[in-house]
């Protein structure tokens, strides 16, 4: 038994991850101390995000929970033909989560849920050698999701409701390689929407096969956010009719692609293996393309062409006592982005990811959940091909290293 | 608990930021490039305005920092480059003052105007770089524009009681380490580990850029008695050149020399066509009808006198056609007739005699230089529209670059470049072949991840507004030849910079 905890506790302290394009998996710190498995667990209302036909199966009536986390993404960019070597300069990124469920009756249960899970946040030194392609981006999308649950049986249950999502983008680059004012400045744009609001959905079921052994199904319809009130504001332009750059209103969109998953999970004494997989359908995501109303600029088309992908999760649970709970976890994220489409933006191949957590009761009410990330990403040699300039395409090339921390906290509330 | 959680998280949070992603083989790992046999930790540069950055007819910040020898160093900072400083300008404006009057113009701009036609234009604004105004302070970069090979010998050449004279130069008066001191003494004195030499464009190119209205001084070995346009000996410069690089090389420094490029490969020469002036068949016509008289009178009769050659007479013929037409010049290399013409049996009034003196149409062989696109087909005086340059009135001499003035550029050229290789094989210096690389530019281009390098004005990419100078695109291509010959005869890996990366023109409108 001893052997066993040290190795949980040994996966703790290696290592862990986040998602590929700009999916952020931080949605529950139980489930991601677990390799943000949960899609088959019964154990938390973190069930609003994981498979809402859980809820109806918790044993409290009202089970409250919250969390957040740090991301701290470091990515390191050299070409060894320049020299060339550069470090993102990433402010740390704060996604969070509050979750609550209601247990109406016996087959009936309520949940309310919101959450962040797409954003991505990247800066670059200002001027950078791929600042034609990026200086920053900051993006969120927090989705508002009221769910409803009930079970047929005790072997079966169902579980959905509508999603309500806000987003944001923030979005800093160089116009082009080369164009500055007087000063020798680099002429920028910035690109900047808020408040872009749409609707989705979530469906999802659980089944326990046996008292130990549970599956559960999730899928998240894809949500398209369309800003058509964004502000493209341009600075360091010089001054000439050559240049058609002025301050305008854009209109762009993003979609946050659909995400099914899968997975069974298997109790066993004190302990719970877990077992989920994704498939985000990330080929809606095919062109990121910004439209300026200002008619003398051209529109900025830049080519994403993303594939769908998977990630493979593994956790497990023990029940030290009472009061500790510890968890670990193992993710492999496939990265969407095929070669030659590898933009700084979103520098993500595939990435091993480990996780680590534990929870500890306060008396029967209280919960505090910790949870800690780490992404690997293997070094890559990798470019984007589809910047043009002039109808030439200029690659943008070199080797990318990344890695990501997040270290995570939450509370839960049950009664 | 709660503690043990804050402090559990504080050593997370402290961990990551210790922990970035570290690549296999860091470039910025020592010995990830090589330097070679060189030594790269005293580099100095030594030049005229290639050398200081000078582009689109100025020096200013921005410029400079994309200088070759900046370019350079900036990448010798990966095989121990040591420190690299430019004697910047104050602004970006890019003339100069002294004592409060202007002696240099701004920078030139790409401008537009309400026609929507694009030209060069002058930056309008007020300098703030004053020649009386010494920097502190040792520097790398000793480029001085319109520096000739001898100039960097000639003490006081930094003396800015000399600027007024003409025997010092405003851009080393701002930075020379004494009155007296050279440009070279100035180099050597920081005991270089490696140097770079460019030096001997401004020995010839004065008198091209000026329409060859300079001396061919060769033979001549007393650069007192030069003046700005005239071509120095080539024997001059080869005992000049030999003593620079042999003062930079006293301690052992290995180092780069740039050959010079023939000015026929540059859009100062060749921008203006020579069939610049569209005419239709009525004015043709009319124009060849006074003509007539000059050449089927004048001509024939001062040839069978003995006064011309029978070439000389051909090579005078004016004739206009329907279409692009040769406009007319004055040749200071022909026989001058206009005394004649004004005696017997002529007796041509004086101005008709001086406009026919040494008159001739441009052929195919001339060069029309950049600057003459503001003067031909221009009415100098609004009460005659009758007398448009290049078609009534002849085009100056200093418009054009005749084939004799050419040839003589061009002899100079190969014998500065026999010289400069020379001294690079004998002393192991690693070797530029600009002209070479420039005529490649010209004749085919240089393909670079964004385009073409081509020698068209403006739109080519590689030539700043001023027509003679690269533009920062153009700087980063020869820094990457210079790069390539050090690392071939040093045996370095030196990296190199991006062409596309760089700029080529600067759009504003005044």
């Amino acid at each position: 038994m001893r052997k066993i905890i040290l190795s949980t506790l040994l996966i703790l302290m290696s290592a862990w991850v986040y998602g590929g394009g700009y999916r952020v998996t931080l949605q529950g710190q139980k489930a991601l101390a677990m390799g943000h498995t949960g899609v088959a667990i019964v154990q938390s209302s973190e069930s609003v995000f994981f498979n809402p036909a859980g809820l109806v199966y918790l044993e409290d009536t009202l089970n409250v929970t919250a969390g957040i986390s740090g991301v701290f993404m470091n990515i390191a960019y050299q070409n060894t033909v320049t020299g060339v070597s550069e470090r993102s300069e990433s402010p740390m990124g704060m996604p969070f989560y509050v979750y609550a469920s209601y247990k109406a009756n016996d087959w009936m249960a309520f949940g309310l849920g919101v959450y962040v899970p797409y954003g991505s946040e990247v800066r670059y030194p200002e001027g950078w050698a791929g600042s034609h392609l990026v200086n920053s981006i900051a993006l969120q999308a927090i989705y508002i999701q009221p769910t409803v649950s009930f079970k047929l049986n005790d072997i079966i249950s169902f579980g959905g409701g509508p999603i309500f999502a806000i987003g944001s983008v923030d979005f800093d680059r160089s116009v082009n390689r080369t164009l500055t004012d007087l000063e020798g400045n680099r002429s920028t744009v910035n690109v900047e929407a808020s408040n872009v609001t749409s609707w989705g959905w979530v469906a999802s079921t659980m089944i326990h096969f046996t008292e130990n052994l549970h599956f559960g199904a999730t899928y998240r319809s894809k949500i398209d956010l369309n800003a058509d009130d964004g502000q493209a504001t341009f600075q360091n332009i010089p001054n000439s009719p050559l240049t058609p750059f002025e301050d305008s209103k854009i209109a762009a969109g993003l979609p946050m692609p659909a995400e099914m998953t899968v997975g069974i999970s298997y109790d066993y004494k004190d302990w719970i293996f877990a077992f989920d997989y994704n498939r985000t359908f990330w080929n809606a995501y095919h062109s990121l393309d910004i439209e300026f109303q200002n008619p003398n600029i051209p529109d900025s088309k830049n080519s994403r062409n993303y594939k769908n992908s998977s990630i493979y999760r593994f956790g497990l649970q023990y029940d030290v006592n009472q009061t500790f709970a510890l968890r670990g976890g193992y993710y492999y994220d496939k990265s969407p982005v095929r070669a030659g489409y590898f933009a700084p933006e979103t520098p993500r191949n595939d990435s091993s990811n480990f996780t680590a957590g534990m929870t500890v009761n306060i008396g029967s009410n209280f919960q505090i959940d910790a949870a800690f990330l780490y992404s690997y990403y293997k070094e890559i040699n990798a470019s984007y091909d589809y910047y043009y300039e002039d109808g030439v395409a200029v690659p943008f090339g070199g080797t990318y290293k990344s890695n990501a921390f997040a270290p995570s906290i939450g509370i839960t509330y049950k009664m | 608990m709660k503690n043990y959680l804050k402090y559990t998280l504080l050593i997370f949070l402290a961990g990551f930021y210790g922990c970035e992603p570290e690549f296999e083989n860091s470039v910025d790992d020592p010995g990830f490039y090589s330097s070679g046999s060189a030594d790269f930790s005293r580099y100095v540069a030594v030049g005229n305005s290639l050398t200081a950055g000078y582009t689109d007819g100025a020096l200013f910040i921005s410029a400079q920092a994309y200088s070759y020898p900046n370019l350079m160093a900036s990448k010798f900072q990966f095989v121990g480059g040591g420190e690299f400083n430019q004697p910047l300008m104050n602004d970006n404006i890019g003339g100069m003052k002294l004592g409060g009057t202007q002696i240099l113009p701004n920078r030139l701009v790409l401008s537009v105007d309400a026609n929507g036609n694009f030209s060069p234009v002058r930056m309008d604004a007020v300098p703030t770089t004053d020649a009386g105004t010494k920097l502190s302070g040792s520097f790398q970069n000793l480029g001085v524009p319109g520096a000739k090979s001898y100039h960097l010998m000639a003490p006081g050449y930094g003396n800015v009681a000399g600027i007024l004279q003409g025997t010092a130069n405003p851009y080393f008066v701002r930075f020379s380490s004494s009155e007296n001191a050279t440009v070279i003494a100035d180099a050597a004195s920081q005991d270089p580990t490696f140097f770079s030499l460019w030096i001997g464009n401004n020995d010839m190119l004065g008198y091209a850029t000026s329409g060859g209205s300079g001396v061919d001084q060769t033979g001549n070995m007393n650069p007192e008695t030069y003046e700005t346009n005239d071509i120095t000996d080539p024997n001059l410069f080869a005992a000049i050149f030999t003593q620079q690089v042999d003062a930079l090389i006293q301690n052992g420094a290995k180092g780069v020399v740039f050959n010079l490029p023939e000015v026929t490969a540059i859009p100062y020469f060749n921008t203006v066509p020579t069939r610049v002036i569209p005419l239709d068949a009525s004015t043709a016509a009319m124009l060849n009808s006074q003509f007539e008289p000059y050449n089927n009178l004048i001509l024939p009769g001062l040839q069978a006198a003995g006064i011309i050659s029978s070439d000389e007479a051909q090579m005078r013929k004016i004739n206009f056609v329907s279409g692009q037409n040769f406009p007319i010049m004055s040749d200071d290399e022909l026989t001058d007739i206009s005394n004649l013409l004004m005696g017997t049996p002529f007796n041509l009034p004086v101005e008709t005699a001086k406009l026919l003196g040494q008159l001739r149409q441009v052929n195919d062989d001339d060069l029309i230089v950049l600057t003459a696109s503001s003067v031909i087909g221009t009415i100098p005086d609004t009460n005659n529209p009758l007398g448009i340059i290049g078609v009534s009135i002849p085009l100056e001499d200093q418009w054009v670059l005749t084939k004799k003035e050419q040839d003589r550029v061009k002899q100079a050229t190969q014998a500065y470049n026999i010289t400069i290789k020379t001294v690079a094989e004998s002393r192991g210096l690693a070797f530029v072949d600009v002209n070479q690389a420039l005529q490649r530019v010209a004749n085919e281009g240089i393909p670079y991840d964004g385009g073409i390098l081509t020698a068209q004005f403006v739109v080519g990419g590689t030539f700043s507004l001023d027509g003679v100078h690269p533009t920062p695109k153009g700087y980063a291509y020869i820094t990457n030849l210079a790069i390539d010959a050090i690392n071939r005869t040093y045996d370095a890996t030196i990296p190199k910079v991006n062409v596309g990366d760089y700029p080529s023109l600067t759009l504003h409108n005044n």
